[in-house]
This record gives C-alpha cells, sequence and structure tokens, in this order.
C-alpha cells in the first residue's frame, strides 16, 4: 500500500456548508473525534449566498402549522418527494431555527419580539388556501449567520478542520465498508490519508454544469461524483432547479424576496404575464411555473431587449425607501453589474441554475442508500450524506424556497444522530483496501506528470460543457436535443482523457484542482443529461416539450443513474410516518 | 513555479468564495491586472481578502467603507474593471 501520512478520526465529514458543520457540531458535541475537510475556508461555503431564509412554520405572522408546510413541500414536489422525509423534515423545522438561535443566528424580529417570518413562492395556509408566511431570515444574510455561527460553535466544540484541502475519492474496503477518503493540501500538493469509521458527504451542489447560474465556482458537484465512482448511482439529477430571477446574461440571482414584496415580472409589451400562467398566485407560483413562464414568453416572441431573450423584473413602483429598506443588496447588485438602479428601471431577467435537487440517494436518517438485488434501499456502510448532494428527497422534482436552508440543518443532524449509533456499534477501524487508495491516488497523480503532446486546455473543455448543458439540458427539452446533447457530453468525457494541464508544481497547484473539479462536472453533467433523456414526462422542474404532462403511472418513480449501469429507477415512498399520504393531484396555484 | 507565480496562484485561489458575485468581481479585476501589480498591490489584495465574503460583498457593492483608504481604493478599482468589462460584453 502506498506510504503516506495517515490521520484517523470516527468520524469524516466533507464539506464544511451549512449540512456540514450542523453534522460536525451534533457529533463533535457527543465526544467523538471529527474531521471537517474543506476546499475553502469554512465561512467560504457556499451556504454563504443564501438570502432569502429558511422555513418552519411557526406562525408568527400567520397561521400555520407542519402539517400544511408537508402539504405544500409534496406539492411543489411534484409528487416525487418521499413523504416520509418530508413530514420529518417539516416536524422538526420548529425546533431546528430554535436550536440556530440559541448557536447565535440573530433572526430578524417583529415588534412583540418574536422572529419575523417572510411569505415565499409556494407557501399556503389549509392545505393549499391563502398565502401563508413560513420564511425566517436574519435580514438579508441568512446563509452568512447560519455558517458563521455553526463554525464559532465547532472551534468551541474542538472540531478538527482540514481547511483548503481538497477530497479526492472515497476509500472502502474490500466487503464495501466507506473508511475515509484520500485528500490533499491544496498549499503543497502533499495528500493526506483520512481514515475514519463513518464518512460524510456535505459537498453542496454543481450548478457549475450549466454556463448561466447562481452558483460559486466551487460547486462542482464533487460529492456527488466520488459517490458515483464509488458505485453509488446518482438519483433524479434530471430535476435541476433553475430559479426564474437570474440577472440575464450573468446569472447572478434576484431573491425571490423580491417579489414577496411585490414586484412583478413584465413582458416586451409591458404586461403583468404571470397573470395569465398562475391567475392565483401570479408572480408567487412555485419556481419551476416562473421559470417555464419566462421561457415561454421568449420563445413565443414576447421577450425584451434587441435580442429579444429576456423579461424584465419591476420593483420601481415599490418605491425606493421600500427597495432600500427591505431588499439592501439587490439595488447595489443591479448598480455595480449593470449599471442600472432597480427604483428606477426594470431588470433585466432570464431562468438561471440554481439548485440541484438530484443527488446522492439517502433515506431520512443521512445513510447513503443503494439498490442490492431486490432490495431498493441497502444502506452502504460507513457513507452518509447531507445537504444540497444528497436526495433525500425532500425537494423532489422541485424545492421550494427556503426549503434548502431547512434540509441542511434537518439532515446535517439526523445524519449525525445515526452516526452516532453507527460508532457505538462499530468501535475500531477496518483495513483499508490497498486498490482503493492506489486507484484514488491515480487519479491525482494523472495531473503531476510534465505535459506531453497537445491535449486540449481545461478551461476550453470546461466551457464546451457548459455550453452543451446550457443549450441541450436546461428549461425546456425534448428528445432531439437531449439525445444531441447526451452525444455530446459523451464526446467531450472523451476528449477530457487527453486533456493537459500546464503546471506540474506542487505549491498551489490551482489547475490541478481545476482539473479535479472538472472530471467530477462530468459525472454530473452525464448524470443529469442521461436522466432527462430517459424521463419521458413533465414533472416539477423537468420539462418536456414532446411530453407535456406528467405520467404517475408510468413515472411517479425516481430515476438512479450509475457509471457501470447506466438508468434504473425506484418507487417514490409515498407513505409518511404519522399521518395520511397526500395522493397526486394536479399542481396549480 | 517561480515566486510571484506561487503567489499569484495562492491569490487566485482564494479569490474563490461562496458567493459567484464575488467570484465574478475579484477573479475579473486578478485577470485584468496580474502582470502589472506591484509587490504593494498584491500585498493590498491579499489583505482584502482577508475580510469575510458577506463584509467582502458590502464593500464591493459599496455598502459599507473600509477603514483602511488603501482598501477602498482597490475597491473602486475592483468596481472600475467590472463595469469596462460589463461594457465590453
Ligand atoms: C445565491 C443562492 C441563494 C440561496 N438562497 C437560499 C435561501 O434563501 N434559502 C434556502 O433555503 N436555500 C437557499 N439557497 C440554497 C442553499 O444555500 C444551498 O442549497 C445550501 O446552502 C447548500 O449547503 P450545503 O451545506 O449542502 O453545501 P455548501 O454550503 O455548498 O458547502 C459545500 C462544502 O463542501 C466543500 N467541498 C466541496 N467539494 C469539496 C472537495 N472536493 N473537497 C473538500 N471540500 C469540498 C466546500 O468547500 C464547502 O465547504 C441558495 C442558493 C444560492 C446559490
Amino acid at each position: 500500500m502506498p506510504d503516506l501520512p495517515r490521520r484517523q478520526f470516527d468520524s469524516l465529514i466533507i464539506g464544511a456548508g451549512g449540512g456540514g458543520l450542523r453534522a460536525a457540531l451534533q457529533l463533535s458535541n457527543a465526544e467523538a473525534s471529527v474531521a471537517v475537510v474543506s476546499k475553502v475556508f469554512p465561512t467560504r461555503s457556499h451556504t454563504v449566498a443564501a438570502q432569502g431564509g429558511m422555513n418552519a412554520a411557526l406562525a408568527n405572522v400567520l397561521p400555520d402549522n407542519w402539517h400544511w408546510h408537508m402539504f405544500d413541500t409534496v406539492k411543489g414536489s411534484d409528487y416525487l418527494g418521499d413523504q416520509d422525509a418530508i413530514e420529518y423534515m417539516c416536524r422538526a423545522a420548529p425546533q431546528a431555527v430554535y436550536e440556530l438561535e440559541h448557536f447565535g443566528v440573530p433572526f430578524s424580529r417583529m415588534d412583540n419580539g418574536t422572529i419575523y417570518q417572510r411569505p415565499f413562492g409556494g407557501q399556503s395556509q389549509n392545505f393549499g388556501g391563502d398565502q401563508a408566511a413560513r420564511t425566517c431570515a436574519a435580514a438579508d444574510r441568512t446563509g452568512h449567520a447560519i455558517l458563521h455561527s455553526l463554525y464559532q460553535q465547532n472551534i468551541r466544540a474542538k472540531t478538527h478542520f482540514f481547511d483548503e484541502y481538497f477530497a479526492v475519492d472515497l476509500l472502502k474496503d474490500q466487503q464495501g465498508y466507506v473508511l475515509g477518503a484520500l485528500a490533499f493540501d491544496i498549499h503543497n500538493g502533499e495528500p493526506v490519508v483520512i481514515e475514519a469509521k463513518t464518512t460524510l458527504l456535505a459537498t453542496g451542489g454543481a450548478g457549475q454544469i450549466f454556463r448561466t447560474t447562481t452558483n460559486a465556482l466551487i460547486n462542482t458537484g464533487d460529492g456527488m461524483s466520488m459517490a458515483l465512482r464509488a458505485g453509488v448511482p446518482l438519483q433524479d439529477m434530471e430535476f435541476f432547479q433553475f430559479h426564474p430571477t437570474g440577472i440575464a446574461g450573468r446569472g447572478m440571482l434576484i431573491t425571490e424576496g423580491a417579489r414577496g414584496e411585490g414586484g412583478y415580472l413584465i413582458n416586451a409589451d409591458g404586461e403583468r404575464m404571470m397573470e395569465r400562467y398562475a391567475p392565483k398566485a401570479k408572480d408567487l407560483a412555485s419556481r419551476d411555473v416562473v421559470s417555464r413562464a419566462i421561457a415561454t414568453e421568449v420563445r413565443e416572441g414576447r421577450g425584451c431587449g434587441p435580442n429579444k431573450d429576456h423579461v424584465m423584473l419591476k420593483l420601481d413602483h415599490l418605491g425606493e425607501d421600500v427597495i432600500q429598506k427591505r431588499l439592501p443588496g439587490i439595488r447595489q447588485t443591479c448598480i455595480t453589474f449593470l449599471g442600472i438602479d432597480p427604483a428606477e428601471t426594470p431588470i433585466p431577467i432570464f431562468p438561471t441554475a440554481h439548485y440541484t435537487m438530484g443527488g446522492i440517494p439517502t433515506n431520512r436518517h443521512g445513510q447513503v442508500v443503494v439498490p442490492v438485488k431486490d432490495t431498493p434501499e441497502e444502506p452502504v456502510p460507513g457513507l452518509y450524506a447531507a445537504g444540497e448532494c444528497a436526495c433525500v428527497s425532500v425537494h423532489g422534482a422541485n424545492r421550494l424556497g427556503g426549503n434548502s436552508l431547512l434540509d441542511i440543518v434537518v439532515f446535517g443532524r439526523a445524519a449525525a444522530n445515526h452516526i452516532i449509533e453507527y460508532l457505538a456499534d462499530n468501535r475500531y477501524h477496518r483495513r483499508l483496501d490497498a486498490g482503493s487508495l492506489e486507484s484514488a491516488l491515480q487519479r491525482v497523480q494523472r495531473w503531476d506528470s510534465k505535459p506531453t503532446g497537445d491535449g486540449e486546455s481545461i478551461a476550453v473543455l470546461r466551457d464546451e460543457l457548459k455550453a452543451v448543458m446550457e443549450n441541450h439540458c436546461s428549461v425546456f427539452r425534448n428528445e432531439d436535443v437531449l439525445t444531441e446533447g447526451v452525444a455530446k457530453v459523451e464526446q467531450l468525457v472523451e476528449r477530457f482523457k487527453y486533456a493537459r494541464i500546464d503546471d506540474s508544481s506542487a505549491v498551489f497547484n490551482t489547475a490541478r484542482v481545476e482539473a479535479l473539479e472538472l472530471e467530477n462536472l462530468f459525472g454530473v453533467a452525464l448524470a443529469t443529461i442521461h436522466s432527462a433523456h430517459a424521463r419521458k414526462e413533465s414533472r416539477g422542474a423537468h420539462s418536456r416539450i414532446d411530453y407535456t404532462e406528467r405520467d404517475d403511472m408510468n413515472w411517479m418513480r425516481h430515476s438512479l443513474y450509475s457509471l457501470e449501469t447506466g438508468m434504473d429507477y425506484k418507487p417514490v415512498r409515498t407513505k409518511p410516518i404519522s399521518v395520511e399520504s397526500f395522493p397526486p393531484k394536479a399542481r396549480v396555484y | 513555479m517561480s515566486s510571484a507565480g506561487i503567489e499569484f496562484a495562492e491569490l487566485k485561489w482564494r479569490c474563490r468564495r461562496g458567493m459567484l458575485e464575488l467570484d465574478i468581481l475579484l477573479n475579473t479585476y486578478l485577470e485584468k491586472h496580474r502582470e502589472t501589480m506591484s509587490q504593494h498591490q498584491r500585498a493590498v489584495f491579499s489583505e482584502m481578502l482577508e475580510y469575510p465574503d458577506q463584509v467582502l460583498l458590502d464593500l464591493l457593492l459599496s455598502n459599507m467603507r473600509s477603514s483602511k483608504a488603501e482598501i477602498n481604493s482597490l475597491i473602486t478599482e475592483i468596481q472600475r474593471a467590472q463595469v469596462s468589462t460589463a461594457s465590453e460584453t
């Protein structure tokens, strides 16, 4: 076995966003030895970008309860969400908010001192009735507040951090137990074997597979691809949420809060277009409904601008004071990136890739589950996943705004609780398989050799991949476009085998990191476009022009894509824990 | 790699942030000025990167000013680099 530095912990957590840090804190507080690996400094994780807030039925502003929240989430998921996991999450939500408050998150208040809650898309009272107000926020920096509070708590609890270490691959033994990961220090390229009795993947989403995205550059789906390479199929990857209100041509997000506060979309004729698509909820309809509406307006020639390629978000009628008070940040974003002031001029808008609903399949205890013979969900011993990289599945075909911060803390905590039980039953480290370590090491060493031949550069291949995914696998999809897209992605994967980097140094070799990230993007892109091609219906964020209806008879099932065997499927868990199922209904807002 | 090359690579990695807005602003500036930045300018840039993401965003979106004049000038430079790129595209 290669002679490399080794470190041993009870539990390894890959990813220091809200999901990873919530799990780490639970484990450290339970006296487990915990290592957290993060490729960027923890408080620079993508959770920091979440502005809008986190859902919980606290009923502080309007009447509410967890059962209504559950109904909205099931309906929002277009009936692809697992109802046991959704019940668990919605019931746990108020407690999750109070815990965060206890850790130091300064949630915004109402005059009576209780937590302020804003209305978000897809929220209703009384199972589909009037608009609810369910989203708790710390001004417009909820993610930042959560991340910093959890990080401070982890420092206090003595969690061990490997900052700016890049995790390469999972390590296993011959029986298939996952026993940690190979990582390297980005500063000097030194590899380290981190051995652990349990490993939790919490590496976040993969928006970087698309050209226009709200996601930071770090969101390259590393954990998802690590799971794929370890033989775990990815679930429901065709469901990628496009946020309806991205700044056209740039990708940055204009929070849903802008519409919550009274902003609305207009087309080239100045028409308030959402009245036609969602007569009741209008601009606060679910995200996929709004995204598709914008794309339809543009396709049908009612787009704005010289190229008629976007619509406009109108905020100027709210007045400068409201914009400044309730939506700080948005105004400056527009001034900085577009040179326009939304208090005077509408903002050019187009859907932008925002959230990965699919991911590593888990049960509601965070255990990664795979089909084995006739069992659709057999836990992989020692392997857990939580946060955006996981698919529990609480978001199904479409996530509701404010449900992701909730998901990451609820299931980060749940996974940690299960890990604590697992550690009690598995007290000793098992022996790593040499082959598993060798192959992880080879993936890194491939880029260490001096550049040979004239292979293509990483930047060229990455840009091409992102363009192909945008043109062939975004808001509108049909057979021809997807078939062509699959072929193009597969050709790019072939070309990547001969790619080169020009930097073979050890110190701060970011070219090598980018090459490894691109390999991960390819894994996620393959899973996404193959799953989209295979699903012959429209459901939630997956909208097919050639199969416009939802087809519950044939397609109310989860997709699974694996590198070895391609597509497979498993049933949706329609039975909640303690209440009646919500049977599928047409999803109208 | 030369020591200047290493320093640049390190700065580039530290421009990887949790927010797309920061990725775009910081990388646009760094790529534009990598050849011409003096040792001192690199040091100021590095100091600025110490700010937490949310604070850095507030500085770059002019919601806040740093107590250091040098950092404020740098922020203005970064904003300028962005606006000139925006008008190029
Ligand atoms: C602009 C924006 C606004 C949003 N607003 C909201 C909102 O208002 N409400 C809401 O509920 N949700 C919102 N979301 C979604 C939500 O922010 C994310 O889904 C959530 O924060 C993901 O958290 P996470 O812990 O799973 O991962 P992240 O916070 O993305 O963290 C991933 C971690 O994994 C690490 N990592 C990744 N790969 C590797 C590797 N190879 N080696 C080592 N470390 C690695 C990273 O360093 C990082 O620490 C928003 C998303 C965006 C993009």
